[in-house]
């Protein structure tokens, strides 16, 4: 038997020599540096959540219905008569957010250990790339089951074209299909959330995962490996096999991930309403308002930037460049050493103050502060008032620390610490 | 043959003119996909003008109409509340409705017909993103706003209107409610979509 598989081997390999090859540099003869931590685990957990999102997306439009009229209901169907669908269901929309999740922890670890610094800044663009796709994804597969916050959401974001002068109006109508969110922008949103954007999503990946194999990959220490090889072996010495080593590490990661998820999907599938909104078991209706349109929690620091700002071209504008800015820091930061372990006090402070400034600003766009400033300030304060002061704040120092991260290294007031020649390891 | 010396003028000409003539060509097959994504015959049909009728509504009513979709309100003023629509003047961005956001016709105070100032038409969409504002008639203190004189209040964003659509002052909203082109077909009914721009 084992001669039978290696016969059938044999003759692939002689048809298509290429591919042992292929397999070899991506897993069994890439070497990772060894001393990857708890951070290194999000790439991976990204790339189950995406082969799991195209499972279970597959099999929920085996029952989902496009349209207007239909599409409610058969989510509803796919909730109450088809069996398990329900499960399928969640661990959709369960998926999303964990997709948002391990991206966001992803992103704060190519941040602190400056994985976006020379040679790696097309890996960051790409990733950049793969987070707008993902919005975009996210975005309208929430329009898709047609409840009210759907049909709302769809309604509030597709107007924000609406503020770019000249062609906007027209702009919206495009995009609408119709004089309002309907029929066809669903059937449209449809297709693209199915078949176009994934299509982009899996290209993107497939390049984020090449850049990132020509030039290795960074570790805590933010030290190349590939300055320090064996002479005879040339591999690096501080680095391991991909495959069976992070493979295997990797896995274990994966096994608490999906603990955590199966908690989600099974016991809190809306998970308090930040998952998926109440207003979004209610079917849309394009003369009712939800009491608060807001969009998933994923969305609200951007949002909340649109809040806070009193013109609504200027919000838009600025909401545009929150979601873009970072595909600057490449540039931004001039500093030589990457990892947060070596540099300066003050990017240590920036990004945790960034850090907060994101997630408060996330609280605004979710509606929290309304919630909080009269049991803070008492029941006569001026909200709006309060609200904007403190939203408008935290939009200076998401934006500052741009600008911060710019004068800090360029001007040389980082102060760093020594980095080693090796990576460190806690043995 | 290959070898009997490349003419490379040629070259760069037949590179650049199939470059050219294929790019045009490929702009062009791209205009029935993009063409495909705008309002179809159907949408456009659904989004013909809509008649009601108003001779039902008493003073101080508001009435809905749906209208490509969207929720066009018409509303019976009363004396009072057009009463009011001097006195806030300093308090809007665009008391005089000098923004395109109506008719000529309805370019004034009341953003309404001149021989028929109690006749509010407005889709009840706010201008900042689409929220539907709630109506809020009543002239008393309100906890959003102590001094109001009757209008309109959206709960996303907390924008304020007055009774003829004109947005207040320091709210998200950037401009007054949109008021439809529409016409009186006689004192009874209204033509939704229809009219003098």
């Amino acid at each position: 038997m084992a001669n039978f598989f290696a016969n059938i081997a044999g003759w692939v390999n002689e048809r298509a020599p290429g591919m042992m090859p292929m397999y070899r540099k991506h897993m069994t003869e890439y070497y990772a540096p060894k001393n990857f931590n708890f951070w290194y685990y999000f790439g991976s957990l990204a790339l189950v959540v995406l082969v799991s999102q195209i499972l279970t997306g597959i099999f929920l439009t085996m029952f989902y219905k496009p349209g207007a009229a239909t599409a409610f209901d058969s989510v509803e169907y796919i909730m109450r008569d088809v069996e398990w669908g329900w499960l399928i269901r969640y661990m959709h929309s369960t998926g999303a957010s964990m997709f948002f999740i391990v991206v966001f922890l992803h992103m704060f670890r190519g941040l602190i250990y400056g994985s976006y610094k020379k040679p790696r800044e097309l890996v960051w663009l790409l990733g950049m790339l793969i987070f707008l796709v993902l919005m975009a994804e996210a975005f309208m597969g929430y329009v898709l089951p047609w409840g009210n916050m759907s049909f709302w959401g769809a309604k509030v974001i597709i107007s924000l074209f609406g503020a770019i002068p000249w062609i906007g109006d027209t702009l919206v109508q495009w995009i609408m299909g119709d004089y309002n969110p309907a029929d066809a922008t669903l059937n449209r949103f449809f297709a693209l959330h199915v078949v176009a954007l994934p299509l982009v999503l899996l290209l993107l990946v497939v390049l984020h995962i090449a850049a990132l194999h020509e030039v290795g990959s960074n570790n805590p220490d933010g030290v190349e490996i590939k300055k320090k090889k064996d002479p005879v072996t040339h591999i690096p010495l501080d680095g391991i096999a991909f495959h069976p080593y992070y493979t295997v590490k990797d896995l274990v990661g994966v096994g608490f991930f999906l603990i955590i998820c199966a908690f989600i999907i099974f016991f809190q599938p809306t998970l308090g309403g930040w998952f998926l909104e109440y207003d979004n078991f209610i079917p849309a209706n394009e003369l009712v308002t939800p009491a608060e349109i807001k969009p998933v929690w994923y969305f609200t620091p951007y949002y909340a930037i649109l809040r806070v700002i009193p013109s609504k071209g200027l919000g838009v504008l600025m909401l545009l460049l929150a979601v873009l800015a970072p595909f600057l820091i490449p540039w931004l930061d001039r500093g030589a050493v990457k990892s947060i372990r070596y540099r300066g006090r003050g990017f240590k402070i920036a990004i945790g103050i960034f850090v907060v400034a994101f997630f408060f600003l996330g609280t605004i766009g979710a509606g929290k502060t309304t919630e909080w400033i009269p049991e803070l300030f008492g029941a006569n304060a001026d909200l709006t008032f309060i609200e904007n002061a403190f939203g408008r704040t935290l939009t200076a120092i998401y934006f500052g620390f741009f600008i911060f991260l710019w004068v800090y290294t360029h001007f040389g007031y980082e102060k760093t610490k020594p980095v080693p020649e090796r990576v460190t390891t806690h043995a | 043959m290959a070898n009997e010396g490349v003419n490379q003028g040629r070259r760069r000409f037949l590179t650049a003119t199939t470059a050219v003539v294929g790019g045009v060509g490929a702009i062009a097959a791209a205009i029935p996909f993009i063409k495909s994504w705008q309002p179809s015959a159907r949408a456009k049909n659904a989004g013909a003008p809509v008649l009601a009728d108003i001779a039902k509504v008493e003073q101080g009513q508001r009435i809905t109409v749906k209208w490509r979709g969207q929720p066009v309100w018409i509303i019976n003023r009363s004396p009072a509340l057009l009463a009011t629509l001097p006195l806030l003047k300093d308090r809007l961005r665009d008391p005089e409705s000098q923004v395109e956001q109506q008719p000529n016709f309805a370019k004034n105070e009341t953003r309404s017909y001149k021989d028929k100032p109690q006749w509010l038409v407005v889709i009840g969409i706010c201008t900042h993103l689409g929220c539907s504002p709630d109506f809020v008639p009543e002239i008393k203190p309100e906890p959003f706003d102590p001094e109001w004189k009757g209008g309109f209040f959206c709960p996303c964003h907390k924008s304020r209107y007055d009774i003829a659509g004109r947005v207040f002052q320091g709210v998200p909203a950037p401009a007054n409610l949109v008021v439809p082109p529409y016409k009186f077909v006689n004192d009874n009914q209204i033509l939704i979509g229809e009219g003098a721009a």
